[in-house]
């Protein structure tokens, strides 16, 4: 029995060749003027190389990059976060770490007293950002994470919301930010439906 | 003392092997740069240009990333400090051979060819080129005797052979004028697979044994046309010997103007043997992970990487020195002429560094043209590469050889040589073009899993019912 039925074998012919081509060297001779004409320009500086120089020069990534995480604040500076563990809950890598506290502020319950998030565990997929209903966490553009030791790497909540001071002063907000104000979640009742389903649309 | 039984020639050998091979490996690291640099600039890229050398001294910061030239030292520190492993299931006899074999042979065949000018050994009878020589190191030799039988005074044949001897001149070779030249290159040239070969079989792999399987198949297809294009150069010249081969054509032109077949044929059997694109099928990386060096690690691997660049380096002074007109350059070259011979004259340094810079500049512009071929051509399969050699390069390795033996023998001016040298290599060339379209292609391969158990029918494949079956 044939892996092929036959009427699905199409036999190709090699092509015919010229003189030139089967000589190889005019052919060469065109070829190496190819490759020369790249070298010169090169040399010279009249083709755009693309290389980026690195540690130099940033590469300026899309802002819907999914980098470090971090937890933003709202206009009077406090934590957005109400401790819902919606991201925590959602997370496939178990990586964020929340402990709720009864809120110090009168327009929510909850505060996260502790927020913790493993950036060796986490794999970036952003599921906990598309989860969070008050769009308190976040993932930046920045991807050049490094630390000297495991605990370095645990992330925080004074952490996280450095994260946010260093992102909002470097002027790359992810694009799903609104704005920095408090989402649904921590608005009066009434007015919050139509602003989440205009947010999402 | 002990200091006098020690012959002063062979200290001299010892340094002169000392700063030859310093400088070989030197080359070598730096060729590696270069290719990755070369590499990056055909690609639009720019190539290596981070690792340095601080210095700690500020007027020196500029080498810290300076066009990457701290690369081979920081890879060969690299290649020493990572771990070899040897595999349990190699042949540790020849596997540890093998990349010794690759680098001392590449090495050994570096030991005749010469990289300046070297005085050409005297002939004591002028009546023939290649007539009896010199000889040296013994009181009597057979030559001294037969000079004496021919009434030649035997003090001046020694006279002879101590000026040659003796030390006010520069001699740009470890040993220089030896009398079988190129043979003795290509002899252990052809040792050099031996390094492929048994690093490949001792693997006990199966990419790496089709790697040298590859390289076997390489060796007898390029080793003939490669023969074949410098017989002609031992037809025009009447030496093997490199010096005499240079000097001839300082007084007659470059051979590549005598022989351009010959020529192009003999780089075209160098890239093979150089395993160098477009013929590296012994490492190619798509198909054979690393081919025959897939099993090797560490400084182990970094030895055949040796061996194959100080190849690249051997066998590009050798074209250089039979094609190239060794350390002639026109005009150049002659003004140098009235310069005279002799040590402590000053002129003359300088002449000696003249013409081994253009020496090496001619090797270095056949390296250059290694790395620009690499990026142009695509790999050969090997049952390409060797009906390339069977088929087109022996063909036309025999008509240049005739083109040779012919004006050698009926054409009598230079001049008249280098029109009729011209026009037989391209019209040979043209003809073994012509033949190969006019002569029947290979026949169409059959995958075995589409045609299991019958032939194929005439309607599907005509071509192949008429060839194959």
């Amino acid at each position: 029995m044939p892996a092929i039925a036959e009427k699905n074998v199409r036999w190709v012919k090699h092509p015919k060749l010229s003189l030139a081509e089967q000589i190889y060297l005019p052919t060469i001779a065109q070829g190496m003027v190819t490759t020369i004409s790249h070298l010169v320009k090169t040399l010279t500086g009249t083709n755009s190389i693309q290389t980026q120089q690195y540690p130099e020069q940033k590469p300026s990534l899309p802002p819907h990059y999914r980098g470090v995480h971090r937890l933003n604040r709202d206009e009077q500076g406090r934590v957005k976060c109400v401790s819902c563990y919606m991201c925590s809950t959602a997370c496939p890598a178990n990586c964020i770490d929340i402990v709720a506290a009864p809120s110090p502020w009168p327009d929510r319950e909850k505060y996260p007293e502790l927020f913790v998030i493993d950036e060796l565990r986490c794999i970036y997929c952003g599921m906990c950002e598309q989860a969070c209903p008050v769009d308190a966490i976040e993932l930046t553009t920045i991807f050049d994470l490094t630390g000297m030791s495991r605990e370095d790497m645990m992330f925080d909540k004074e952490k996280l919301l450095s994260v946010f001071d260093q992102t909002v002063a470097m002027g790359t907000d992810p694009v799903r930010t609104k704005g920095g104000r408090l989402s649904v979640a921590a608005e009066p009742a009434g007015s919050g439906l139509t602003t989440s389903s205009s947010a999402q649309s | 003392m002990l200091f006098d039984l020690i012959p002063f020639s062979f200290l001299v050998t010892i340094v002169t092997i000392g700063i030859v091979f310093g400088a070989v490996l030197t080359a070598v690291g730096y060729s590696t740069l270069l290719e990755r640099k070369v590499s990056a600039w055909v690609q639009d890229r720019v190539g290596p240009n981070r690792t340095g050398f601080d210095l700690g001294q500020p007027w020196l910061s500029f080498l810290k990333g300076f066009f990457g030239l701290g690369q081979p030292l920081a890879d060969g520190v690299k290649f020493l400090l990572k771990e070899d492993v040897v595999p349990g299931h190699v042949d540790r006899v020849f596997y540890f051979l093998a990349p010794m074999i690759a680098v001392g042979t590449a090495l050994l065949a570096m030991a005749v060819v010469s990289f300046g000018d070297t005085p050409v050994a005297p002939v004591l009878h002028s009546s023939s080129e290649g007539g009896l020589k010199a000889q040296r190191m013994f009181p009597a030799t057979k030559t001294e005797l037969a000079a004496m039988k021919n009434g030649t005074n035997i003090q001046e044949v020694r006279d002879g052979a101590k000026s040659y001897e003796s030390l006010t001149t520069i001699k740009f070779a470890i040993a220089p004028n030896v009398d079988i030249g190129f043979l003795f290159v290509f002899a252990v040239g052809g040792l050099a697979v031996y390094g492929i070969v048994l690093g490949g079989w001792s693997s006990n792999n199966k990419y790496s044994l089709l790697g040298s399987l590859r390289s076997s198949a390489q060796v007898i297809s390029y080793e003939i046309p490669m023969g074949l294009s410098v017989l002609g150069v031992l037809v025009m010249v009447g030496s093997l010997n490199l010096e005499r081969i240079v000097d001839w054509q300082a007084r007659h032109g470059w051979l590549v103007a005598y022989q351009p077949l010959a020529c192009l044929l003999f780089l075209i059997s160098i890239f093979a043997e150089c395993n160098r694109l477009p013929f590296d099928l012994p490492e190619c990386e798509q198909e054979l992970v690393g081919g025959y060096h897939t099993e090797y690690s560490s400084m182990k691997f970094a030895l055949f990487f040796l061996g194959e660049y100080t190849h690249m380096i051997t066998t590009s002074f050798l074209m250089a020195a039979l094609f190239l007109g060794g350390w002639n350059l026109p005009f150049v070259t002659d003004a140098l002429k009235a310069v005279p011979e002799g040590f402590p004259d000053f002129g003359y340094l300088i002449c000696c560094a003249v013409k081994a810079a253009i020496f090496c500049g001619k090797m270095g512009f056949i390296i250059g043209l290694f790395m620009v071929v690499r990026w142009t051509i695509l790999r050969f399969k090997f049952n390409q590469l060797m009906s390339l050699a069977w088929k087109a390069m022996m063909p036309l390795g025999v008509l240049s050889l005739v083109g040779v033996a012919a004006s050698r023998q009926f054409i009598e001016p230079d001049y008249a040589k280098l029109i009729f040298q011209f026009l037989w290599s391209f019209a040979s060339l043209l003809l073994v073009g012509v033949a190969s379209l006019m002569l029947p292609g290979e026949p169409q391969r059959v995958p075995v899993n589409l045609l299991r158990g019958r032939a194929p029918s005439a309607s599907s494949s005509p071509e192949l019912s008429a060839k194959a079956w």
